[in-house]
């Protein structure tokens, strides 16, 4: 049978303010255990929450970023569930009000069509704790430091349809948090994480299968690999003639299956109802017009002015507008030596490989954007060729200084003077006779072929310093004769 | 009456709490005549009147994004049964 895979996703977007949702305990990462805590994230009786006006801030951006409905009276709510991470016994959440209702995203996709998802609400909620079940005596150790951290949930529709749908969303959302500054982004980290909804339906139906939900995906290949081994166990199943339970599951990345979380006895009854320690949030249109105008350019929007004002490709564009540091990088090199293009090729090309090479992101790249294009006003005025260009680059990367101090200390420079070209070229035509005889004799196709290898002479003889766009007009004519 | 023993049993299960037959019993009755009101209150039409979120006529205050508090764990910890090397420790939960 031909199925079609329906998903919804659920990303958890750490937002990024000093201090915590409800309380004035730092957020930062890799504290030692329960030392960013407070009464409040301790749930202490009488402790009572105070919102935090940044974290309001951060929700309306990203409801701006996605075209949604900004909820001018949102209200907090608790859900309750038993956790020992969790010591009031409820998480502080939104509900029925969220801050941020219904939008949608535009996501150019890699053939060139562009792909709407809804987004169906993103609220405001706070983080739990983090339970070690490493060996204290065969009990559980609890680290409260994560406890009313910032979080907004962004819920999208079920409007995505396949594996690749999903993760190019994924980057979308990843890279708007990123550009307004309201998330690092670090998902190694946990700073986002993704739950996704998938079930499969008979292509044509409209009813929606049964559903799983796998937990906490932290990696866009992760989240890639996950659906696809779902939508396999799924379609398994249902191929079978067998029925889908609707549970939570678990992706293993190093068994690359998703498993089954323990099923409960019960559905998950939360009890949600407002929160009574906290107040309706009320907001007015100065406010969320005020937070408009602030916005910074996005995404989209960049790699549509990146066509526009660099004449570069659709592809191109995106690629360098998918991070706000990329773009940045990308920007300072084009304005460094005035070509664009050449620009994109190497920060795409060159520069990316080496980042890759030493797991680096751009932001810690050891050759600057400056540097980068100083490298390439060198080959714009011929001094050294692209090939040369590319080991000053290994030995810039490598430390050993600017693009003009390697060139002149390894002595690089391009020969372009066609006298001492001519001259060189003279010299390997003499020393080569036998095969220039050939050369001579050979027909119109084969004397194409041929001519690199005196081409690869003149290079040895010059290391590489020989300007080809010299070199082969003055090589041709010689070989004449 | 609007819910049976079974049904207290999974309230009290949800909360953690463990409960007697005795308990129960009397807890259903406690619970079933505050529903039962409840009850009478859903014949009240209220159709086009916003939800209340809150009695008091007033909205959020908002705090400034500053870290105002410094750790205090070692006071935080003396609260606790058990503690080791920073964390509280509780019995043994997989889920």
């Amino acid at each position: 049978m031909n199925w079609e895979v329906v998903i919804g996703l659920e990303i958890h977007a750490q937002l990024s303010t000093k201090s915590k949702l409800f309380s004035g305990a730092a957020t930062s990462f890799g504290a030692e255990p329960n030392t960013n805590t407070t009464l409040v994230d301790l749930g202490m009786p009488g402790a009572l929450p105070v919102f935090n006006k940044e974290a309001l801030r951060m929700a309306v951006m990203f409801g701006h970023a996605v075209n949604a409905e900004i909820g001018m009276k949102s209200v907090f709510a608790r859900k309750n569930y038993f956790y020992p991470d969790l010591p009031k016994g409820y998480q502080t959440s939104q509900m029925d009000d969220p801050i941020v209702g219904k939008g949608y995203l535009d996501i150019p996709m890699e053939d060139g069509s562009v792909k709407r998802v809804g987004i169906t609400r993103a609220h405001l909620e706070e983080d739990a704790g983090k339970s070690l079940h490493e060996d204290f005596h065969g009990m559980t150790g609890i680290d409260l430091n994560r406890s009313s951290t910032p979080l907004l949930e962004i819920v999208s529709e079920p409007d995505i349809r396949s594996a690749k749908e999903a993760v190019a969303y994924v980057k979308m959302i990843h890279s708007i948090v990123t550009y307004l500054g309201i998330c690092d982004g670090n998902m190694a980290e946990g700073s986002m994480r993704c739950d996704v909804n998938l079930s499969l339906r008979p292509k044509g139906q409209q009813e929606f299968g049964t559903r799983t939900e796998i937990k906490n995906v932290n990696s866009f290949r992760f989240i890639e690999k996950a659906i696809l081994c779902e939508i396999e166990r799924q379609a398994d199943i249902l191929e079978d003639g067998g029925k889908i339970v609707q549970e939570t599951r678990l992706y293993d990345p190093d068994k690359d299956e998703t498993r089954s979380m323990r099923t409960k006895e019960d559905a998950n009854d939360y009890r949600y109802f407002p929160c009574p320690d906290l107040l309706p949030v009320v907001i007015d249109q100065e406010y969320v017009d005020a937070i408009k105008a602030s916005l910074p350019e996005l995404p989209s929007q960049k790699a549509a002015r990146f066509q526009e004002a660099y004449q570069l490709s659709e592809y191109d564009a995106g690629v360098l507008s998918a991070s706000r540091a990329m773009a940045d990088y990308f920007e300072t090199v084009a304005a460094t030596c005035n070509n664009a293009k050449v620009s994109a090729n190497w920060v795409m090309g060159e520069l990316s490989k080496l980042l890759n090479q030493s797991n680096l992101d751009i932001t810690d790249s050891p050759v600057s954007a400056t540097a980068l294009g100083e490298l390439l006003v060198r080959i714009e005025d011929n001094t050294i060729n692209g090939k040369t260009a590319k080991s000053v680059l290994q030995a810039m990367w490598d430390g050993e200084g600017s693009a003009d101090e390697i060139i002149s200390a390894k002595g690089l420079k391009q020969v372009t003077d066609t006298g001492a070209i001519e001259t060189m070229i003279q010299g390997i035509i003499d020393a080569n006779a036998a095969q220039v005889e050939q050369y001579r004799a050979a027909d119109e196709d084969k004397r194409k072929k041929m001519i690199g290898f005196f081409m690869g002479q003149v290079m040895k003889a010059s290391q590489g310093k020989a300007n080809p766009g010299v070199v082969t007009p003055i090589l041709t004519k010689l070989l004449n004769g | 009456m609007s819910i049976d023993k079974q049904d207290v049993q999974k309230i009290a299960h949800l909360a953690r709490l463990g409960l007697s037959d005795q308990d129960a019993e009397q807890y259903h009755h406690a619970i079933s005549s505050v529903l039962d009101l409840v009850e009478q209150m859903q014949s009240v039409n209220t159709d086009g009147i916003e939800p209340l979120s809150n009695p008091h006529e007033a909205t959020q205050r908002l705090r400034e994004d500053i870290v105002t508090e410094s750790d205090r764990r070692e006071a935080f910890l003396k609260n606790a049964p058990q503690t080791e090397a920073g964390l509280f420790l509780v019995p043994k939960v997989i889920d």
